[in-house]
């Protein structure tokens, strides 16, 4: 019995194991393979002099980029890219921050229909709360506005910052805080000097999250946007929505800015979080011995 | 002061609660106000009485079958999403050379945006794309193939932009669960499948719900893959689009805004049904092995 018990259990069926696995190496390749064929597509086509249905296109050009930049207006709308995607992450953290501290820490009546306040953004499509937004913004005149956008935008960042950042909060003694309080520090001092040096990663993760996620989000500046406040995905679209005159290579280009934007901020983000300590406290997963 | 109307065990107001206090006004204000406003305006019809609006979505032709466009589209979508990313994320929640790069790598795609997909979809997948030209080459399959601008080109573009983002969520839950409970196991006896059956799946089950529920939320508010893709007048005319049309074509904002009711109580149906099968699998702390 205990020779057993000392014994790594055997596998019971190996070929089947090897077939799972390959299959799932199979897939991942495929997936992988197949999306990176994708990206080289597009790269290939935003060179490309000519390229009508053979393997390589005729010649190579950096023009497309050129006349992207203009006929987009791309630096414009890169500025404004900027401006609200940085005026969102800094409110959201400003108000998600706090919230999900006493949420972290407190109990309190409500305090289960406050989690469904704050849930219920992520669970509805955008468009569903985004059309009716939108018209209360035109009423109040703000809707095609910079400060509409990022109102907008607000409304899934907040919470999302939040659903991130309470796991986080989680993990911190709280005998910190009481030790910070018993030399007399108020919940203003003790936040400051001691919680958010502490969140720091937490705070970096959430941030760099919210900040991928609203680059890409298209619906609710889509619906919200006037002609000098779209941000990045937006315009893209409209160039293809509006192509027919325009050359594809024209919209592969702006496509490739529009990756290579996101594509450093998630690189930076990836070297500063692992992606494996989004939701939940990680412990260390040891090699099977 | 501390000698306020709420009973003696309960301590008198938190201060702490003040931190709460923006993030619910700022959600009272931008989201449970206009939601409640487009909700009674759905009610408001230009002509007609109060249901015209709902009566008209559920009698026109063109409207009520994108539900079931939008459903056929995002359900499959998120349970190939969810299928593919459960077992991978399962082989990856060890720390190994690789962890990293294959992590980093499945989900660059979450950088691509619609459009670019989109794009690249059409060029590679077209009639003369490298995927066309290549089966041609090896004499696999000749004859054109249809992946874009039908139902299939939408969800081969949901998958792509969505596996990653649900990659991502499983793999952190995944690696949430304490490893120790799965070699306790082990070493009574349970072997990979049993641990996976017995172990990870019962504590993952609220994770994996929660996932569910935000990757299908992603699928089924396809919008500009739906118009790009698909054939937005035909097979592909999702509720999103529906809904556009109504408030941005015909301005009609009391029709939109009945449409998007529409859409989020069928939303909200499928994560109440999601959430209980989650009881299901697993009854206990709804955080139950995540610390």
């Amino acid at each position: 019995m205990a020779t057993d018990i000392a014994k790594r259990p055997a596998d019971p069926n190996p070929l089947f194991d090897r077939v799972w696995r390959g299959l799932l190496l199979g897939l991942m390749t495929l997936f992988i393979v197949n999306v990176g064929l994708m990206i080289a597509a597009v790269v290939t086509s935003s060179f490309a002099k000519r390229w009508l249905g053979t393997w390589l296109p005729d010649g190579w050009t950096t023009q497309w980029y050129v006349e992207a930049w203009k006929e987009f207006q791309l630096g414009s709308v890169l500025m404004v890219t900027v401006e609200v995607v940085f005026a969102v992450v800094a409110l959201a953290l400003i108000i998600g921050v706090p919230a999900a501290y006493t949420l972290a820490r407190r109990d309190f009546v409500g305090k289960r229909f406050l989690m469904l306040l704050f849930l219920l953004p992520l669970m509805v499509p955008p468009i569903t709360y985004g059309i009716p937004l939108a018209t209360v913004l035109y009423k109040v005149q703000l809707a095609g506005t910079i400060w509409g956008v990022i109102l907008a935008n607000l409304i899934p960042a907040a919470p999302f910052v939040i659903l991130v950042m309470t796991p986080f909060i989680e993990q911190i003694d709280p005998n910190l805080e009481s030790a910070a309080r018993v030399f007399g520090a108020g919940t203003g001092r003790m936040f400051w000097h001691v919680l958010v040096p502490l969140l720091g990663p937490g705070i970096l993760a959430a941030s760099l999250l919210v900040l991928v996620r609203t680059i890409a989000l298209f619906e609710l500046t889509f619906l919200t946007a006037g002609p000098d406040s779209q941000t990045l995905v937006v315009a893209l679209y409209y160039a293809v929505f509006a192509a027919g005159v325009r050359a594809p290579q024209s919209v592969d280009a702006m496509a490739m800015v529009y990756m290579m934007v996101t594509l450093t901020w998630l690189l930076i983000a990836l070297r500063f979080v692992n992606p494996t300590q989004l939701v939940s406290r990680v412990k260390e997963h040891p090699q099977p011995a | 002061m501390s000698t306020s109307s709420a009973p003696l065990t309960r301590p008198a107001f938190d201060r702490a609660l003040w931190l709460v206090m923006p993030a619910t006004a700022f959600m009272l204000l931008l989201f449970v106000y206009p939601f409640l406003y487009g909700l009674a305006l759905s009610f408001d019809p230009k002509e007609g009485d109060w249901l015209a609006n709902y009566k008209f979505f559920f009698t026109t032709d063109n409207q009520w079958p994108t539900i079931w466009t939008t459903l056929k589209l995002a359900l499959p979508a998120t349970l190939i999403n969810i299928g593919f990313a459960l077992p991978i994320a399962y082989k990856m929640r060890v720390k190994s050379r690789y962890q990293r790069w294959v992590t980093t790598i499945l989900v660059v795609p979450i950088t691509l945006g619609t459009v670019l997909i989109a794009e690249g979809m059409l060029t590679y997948f077209g009639p003369k794309g490298w995927l066309s030209q290549f089966l041609q080459l090896l004499h696999l399959y000749d004859g054109p193939i249809r992946l874009t601008h039908n139902y299939w080109g939408v969800l081969i573009s949901l998958v792509i932009s969505g596996f990653p983002f649900a990659f991502l969520l499983i793999l952190s839950y995944i690696t949430g669960i304490d490893p120790v409970l799965a070699r306790a196991a082990s070493t009574l006896g349970a072997g990979p499948k049993a641990q996976f059956r017995h172990i990870y799946l019962p504590l993952l089950a609220p994770g994996l719900a929660m996932c569910f529920c935000l990757a299908f939320v992603q699928a089924y508010s396809v919008f500009p893959s739906a118009v790009l893709l698909g054939s937005p007048a035909g097979p592909t005319r999702v509720i999103s689009i529906a809904a556009y049309e109504a408030a941005f074509e015909q301005y009609d904002y009391s029709l939109a805004s009945a449409i998007a009711m529409i859409m989020g109580f069928v939303q909200l149906i499928i994560v109440a049904a999601v959430l209980s099968l989650r009881n299901v699998f697993y009854r206990g702390p709804v955080s139950g092995g995540k610390g």
